[in-house]
């Protein structure tokens, strides 16, 4: 049996734990008579529960606690290790997500489990012993093959590596409730607080459409003309590395190998050269378009659509163009 | 307060990373070698919060002799005291680091008291294991946070914000713990003179820790082959506008 940590918002299970999934699912299908089983913690877990079955989950354990109101990783850890110690997986899968790379890092840490992150692809040995996988290392600017021997193998699966199967129908698979045994220790670490963002706000992380701005922007005000075009599309603005350290705009807005990984339905990089580092986080992008006075940049290797010119009387243009045909 | 910091060295790759013949390492010939951007930060942040409570920054690092000087650029901006884990030049997995890591912090806080924090980078640059801070955490059963980028330190406590995609989480957790930042948490200085001179000659201790392997175990790495597209050029000049707005439409992000 494979068991999957599926993390949800609003009742409806994540983008990367459907990810998750599609690689349990093809680990299973490469071991015969392999069940899939998921588990589901805190406030919502039984609603997004209810989506799993076409997605191949046999089994839904919700994970309900008094004391399991907001994320606490230590105690989301235990109530894993809870279901882990009745239900013997050969493997335990969870999303390279924060969460997923912290939950099962926690398990690895109490079982003395080996934890393979970021894998891109999960399949059994040569062997016959153990598994064989590709994982990312330098954010996926490298993959590393490697063979993992464990009795439970511990595996999270890079976001947007790997094509997700939508949840569009809902179909419930059976549900076991869990109420897991929590230590104080358990609750140390945990959400106490949020910090919301501003009213209106777009998630980059959610956003169909990212403009991004590299050094080519030249400048804090330069900004206003790729917000400007962000807020007419409903999108949000990222930028690289070099805007975040020269302190043009904050670092929760980067993307690449130490900020965010997007997968939008755009992209529109505006004065970006196109470093790996920075490929690596905006790569899942359904398509890149790339505004460059340079053609000969490598972002124009990576994007489906190019303007060559100056991104400050583009973008102006860009944005002119969308509030004429929108009748703005 | 008495702060630890682990750090890792690793190459400072750039544009092209290249591997050896036998497809194990990277040729790092022709590179030079760092800290994890998420590690310069760690340091920049152990230094800050001694200056704001007094105490010392000890860095540890497990890695080949060469470490040496990302300990001593640690010590640069401001560590007291150093700690090397000769590795003998091989790529342990996180297991065997964690392990090795958790031993010499025992042996330093049975010498000297314990740490009141402990900090990592989020994850290392090169292998990326999202994993060593935690599983230290566990053997020394404290509280831990990832993913850090504020934090303040007071009556005993860290408080710590940490980006999600809906809103910044806020986590508070009592002292001692171990808190893994992420760059964006400061903007690290850069070494004075005296600092680097201070550096040059602070002694440094070197151990030579237990090697418990654990997986998983690489067999090689593969530069993925990232195949070029030919982007359709939608014009030159503000002139493109209009065609770019067709193309929006057809992608549904633009009513027609």
């Amino acid at each position: 049996m494979i068991l999957v940590l599926v993390e949800h918002t609003a009742g409806r299970p994540e983008r990367t734990s459907l990810e998750a999934l599609t690689v349990a699912r093809g680990l299973a299908a490469a071991t015969a008579g392999t069940a899939i089983e998921a588990v589901l913690i805190g406030p919502g877990a039984g609603d997004a529960a209810g989506w799993l079955a076409p997605q191949g989950v046999a089994t839904a354990h919700v994970v309900e606690h008094p004391e399991l109101t907001d994320y606490a990783p230590a105690a989301w850890a235990t109530a894993l290790a809870e279901v882990m110690a009745t239900r013997r997986p050969s493997a335990v899968i969870a999303a390279g997500t924060d969460r997923g790379n912290e939950v099962l890092a926690y398990v690895g840490a109490r079982t003395g489990l080996p934890l393979a992150t970021n894998c891109l692809a999960v399949a059994p040995g040569s062997t016959g012993n153990g598994l064989s996988l590709r994982r990312q290392r330098w954010a996926g600017s490298l993959i590393e093959h490697a063979e993992l021997a464990a009795a439970t193998a511990l595996l999270t699966i890079a976001p947007h590596a790997v094509a997700e199967e939508h949840a569009d129908e809902p179909g419930a698979p059976s549900v076991a409730s869990v109420t897991p045994t929590l230590a104080s220790s358990d609750l140390a670490s945990r959400v106490v607080g949020r910090i919301e963002p501003d009213a209106g706000t777009v998630s980059l992380s959610d956003a169909r459409v990212v403009v991004g701005g590299g050094r080519g922007v030249g400048s804090a005000e330069g900004f206003a003309e790729l917000e400007e075009l962000a807020g007419l599309l409903g999108g949000a603005v990222g930028v690289s590395r070099v805007v975040t350290s020269a302190g043009w705009r904050p670092h929760a807005e980067q993307v690449g190998q130490t900020g965010l990984r997007i997968a939008p339905d755009l992209y529109i990089a505006c004065g970006i050269s196109g470093a790996i580092q920075h490929i690596v986080g905006c790569q899942a992008a359904k398509a890149i378009l790339a505004i460059n006075k340079d053609p000969e940049a490598p972002i124009m290797q990576r994007a489906r659509y190019a303007v060559i010119g100056d991104l400050h009387q583009v973008v102006p243009a860009i944005s002119a163009e969308v509030r004429r045909v929108s009748g703005g | 307060m008495e702060i630890l910091v682990c750090v890792k060295r690793v190459p400072a790759t750039g544009g092209q990373i290249n591997l050896t013949a036998d497809e194990q390492d990277i040729d790092t010939r022709f590179l030079g070698f760092t800290v994890s951007p998420h590690e310069e930060c760690a340091v920049e942040e152990a230094v800050r919060l001694v200056e704001a409570h007094g105490g010392s920054v000890t860095v540890m690092t497990l890695g080949p002799a060469e470490a040496e000087e990302q300990l001593r650029e640690a010590m640069a901006i401001g560590a007291g005291k150093a700690v090397l884990l000769d590795s003998g030049g091989r790529d342990w997995d996180p297991l065997a680091t964690a392990a090795a890591l958790t031993a010499a912090i025992r042996g330093r806080e049975a010498a000297d008291g314990p740490f009141d924090l402990i900090l990592f980078g989020n994850e290392s640059a090169d292998s990326g294991g999202f994993q060593v801070g935690i599983r230290i955490a566990v053997a020394l059963d404290r509280p831990c946070v990832i993913g850090v980028k504020a934090l303040e330190v007071a009556d005993g406590n860290v408080r710590a914000q940490r980006d999600a995609a809906a809103a910044r989480e806020v986590y508070e957790l009592p002292l001692p713990a171990v808190v893994a930042v992420k760059e964006g948490i400061n903007l690290p200085r850069y070494p004075s003179v005296p600092g680097r001179l201070r550096a040059k000659r602070a002694p440094l201790d070197v151990l030579t820790p237990d090697d418990v392997t654990g997986g998983p175990t690489k067999v090689r790495l593969e530069v993925p082959v990232r195949v070029a597209t030919t982007a359709e050029v939608l014009g030159e000049g503000p002139a493109a506008a209009p065609r770019v707005v067709e193309v929006l439409q057809q992608l549904g992000l633009v009513s027609s």
